[in-house]
């Protein structure tokens, strides 16, 4: 499956939409400090990695699939429930790249802030990419198998 | 001052991924986007200016057990949406809580070995 941008996709937000998520994503950074500073580093860390803007996001995505049908003439109830579903599971592997930056970062920040930023990042993304690779390489097996058992 | 610049920078890098997330496809690799590092990056950035470099290490090293609560806790929403049928919001609030159970729970075990 090919990765490609589309940039139509931008044109169904509604800026305040744009807004709620800067809004929650700068009161997650707050609430993140604000923990660590009253309970420790060992506590607040922790909340580095909460699913603070998720709820936010997968409810966007719903709407707009569920929207994009209804205009389309179909029900879009379900399909929206699917397309934020489908939403969780690709963050499921983000997580598993979220579990990498956090390891390379904590191995390489005492020699170099800046660097073990840029190296967590990049160790991120790579893991994010070789997790979600990888599904869809034991997925289609499965999918080839199941379309040719309808077949016969 | 210094929450100022962590609203502003954290709201920043959330919605830059956040846009990345919307703009690619298919549905399944922009999902990776949900789970970018983006109020890591504007914390530890922070942190290491403001504290020690032992101190961030200790944050990421704890954020380590949240991230494997934040599988746990997309592979639930998942699970949810698609075998249940309520909707997305009730899903993700609902979900928080196994997200907190998880993230503590693996922290207390950590704490006792």
């Amino acid at each position: 499956m090919l990765v490609r941008a589309s940039p139509s996709a931008l044109k169904q937000g509604r800026w305040y939409e744009y807004l709620i998520r800067f809004a929650l994503g700068g009161a997650a950074t707050v609430f993140a400090g604000w923990v660590a500073s009253r309970f420790g580093p060992w506590v607040g860390g922790v909340f580095l990695a909460m699913p603070a803007i998720f709820c936010a996001s997968a409810t966007l995505i719903e709407t707009h699939e569920a929207r994009r049908k209804r205009e389309a003439g179909k029900p879009g109830e379900r399909r929206g429930q699917q397309a934020a579903a489908l939403d969780a599971a690709g963050a499921a592997l983000g997580g598993v790249g979220l579990v990498v930056f956090a390891i390379v970062f904590a191995a390489s920040v005492e020699r170099s802030p800046v660097a073990a930023l840029a190296y967590a990042s990049a160790a991120w993304l790579l893991a994010s990419i070789a997790a979600w690779w990888l599904r869809q390489k034991l997925r289609r097996p499965r999918n080839l198998a199941a379309n040719s058992r309808t077949a016969g | 001052m210094e929450y100022v610049a962590r609203f502003l920078i954290g709201g920043f890098i959330v919605s830059a991924f956040a846009l990345l997330g919307d703009l690619l496809r298919p549905k399944s690799f922009a999902g990776l986007f949900g789970a970018a590092p983006s109020v890591a990056l504007a914390t530890l950035g922070i942190t290491v200016i403001t504290h020690d470099a032992p101190y961030a290490a200790q944050e990421s090293r704890a954020m380590v057990l949240g991230a494997i609560a934040l599988v746990v806790y997309s592979i639930v929403v998942c699970q949810l949406l698609m075998r249940t049928g309520i909707g997305a919001l009730q899903a993700t609030a609902l979900a928080l809580v196994v997200w907190l159970l998880v993230a503590f729970g693996l922290q207390m075990l950590a704490g006792a070995v």
